[in-house]
């Protein structure tokens, strides 16, 4: 199960307990059913879900066509998840957050914040050079980067500084705090990839749930 | 109002009696135990209050056998049951800091209103 949303921006509230929690609030859904894959036709079996609308004059014709199947604005985010088994979905459903209660474990995936182009310390956590003790002009450099004659090249994936961040983050087994279905709102404790506003996705934590017992062939 | 100011406004008590710094002050709050539940009571002086909206937070000083004890508490806590001022202070500190050096009778003296 899975759900598409956007990351709001983060919050602080107390828990049953009583305790102070940071959490992040996520407008996630109502999401789309737009399209159902079938090991007959696709090979696989997957959901395809959509998030929010596009203008049709943004949207392309293939896009505008493909959502028209789910009787939908052309949508603004688009992911699927894969399913073991047929999903009881049918394309058109919407799929809100109904489907999550508090206490459960989820996983979000996002987008991480760019770094832009970092040093080898951020980057990499080197250690650097000393800040003192006579050190000058080497406090931030990531030191030699190869042997000799032999083997004469940099080895290949060799840490350096270079671009950092803008990549898919996952973090896992984050508590769900409340549910608000009136909003489509989902507070999950801690911190969550991406900037503010940015598309996220929302799963039942793979390592938190029991593993369905897969069909024996 | 955006959603996340509005998240924290509704958490907000509006229940607890208004205080400032230098009050002597009553703190009733719950505390689980186990599957019981019971109101403990904390007096004292109020020596700080910082932070704001929902994380806004106070200390309560007090000598208890003749040892200094201080307690913070969030002020928006839904486990305050609630508060009560004994005698209004007078001071002229946001922090009552000095109070933590003074000995004997001085420790929990400050001017009244």
């Amino acid at each position: 199960m899975e759900l598409l949303g956007r990351k709001l921006g983060m919050a602080q509230l107390f828990d049953a307990n009583g305790n102070f929690v940071g959490v992040t609030v996520i407008e996630a859904g109502p999401c789309t059913v737009l399209q159902k894959k079938t090991l007959d036709n696709d090979g696989y079996h997957a959901v395809q879900i959509g998030l929010g609308t596009r203008k049709e004059k943004n949207a392309g014709k293939p896009l505008i066509g493909h959502c028209k199947k789910a009787n939908t604005a052309p949508a603004r985010f688009i992911r699927e998840y894969r399913t073991e088994e047929p999903t009881q979905f049918s394309v058109g459903d919407k799929i809100t957050v109904k489907e999550f209660q508090p206490g459960q474990y989820v996983d979000v995936i996002g987008t991480g914040k760019g770094k832009g182009f970092q040093g080898v310390v951020r980057r990499h956590k080197f250690a650097g050079g000393d800040m003192t003790h006579g050190a000058k002009g080497w406090h931030r450099r990531g030191g030699a980067i190869g042997q000799r004659l032999f083997p004469g090249r940099v080895f290949k994936n060799m840490r350096m500084p270079g671009h950092m961040g803008d990549v898919k983050v996952t973090t896992q087994n984050l508590r769900v705090i409340q549910v608000r279905e009136a909003e489509n709102l989902l507070l999950i404790e801690g911190a969550v990839p991406g900037a503010r506003g940015a598309f996220v996705v929302i799963r039942h934590a793979l390592k938190k749930t029991k593993p369905v017992a897969k069909a024996t062939k | 109002m955006n959603v996340i100011e509005k998240i924290q406004a509704e958490q907000l008590r509006t229940d607890i009696v208004p205080f400032k710094v230098g009050d002597a002050i009553k703190v009733y709050s719950r505390i689980k135990e186990a599957d019981r539940e019971r109101v403990q009571m904390f007096s004292g002086i109020v020596i700080n209050k910082q932070g704001r909206g929902i994380a806004e937070t106070f200390t309560v000083r007090r000598i208890s056998y003749g040892e200094g004890v201080e307690r913070i508490f969030p002020l928006h806590s839904p486990f305050i049951q609630k508060i009560e001022v004994e005698r209004a202070g007078n001071v002229h500190r946001a922090k009552l800091y000095y109070l933590r050096k003074r000995i004997g009778k001085t420790a929990t003296k400050v001017a009244e209103a």
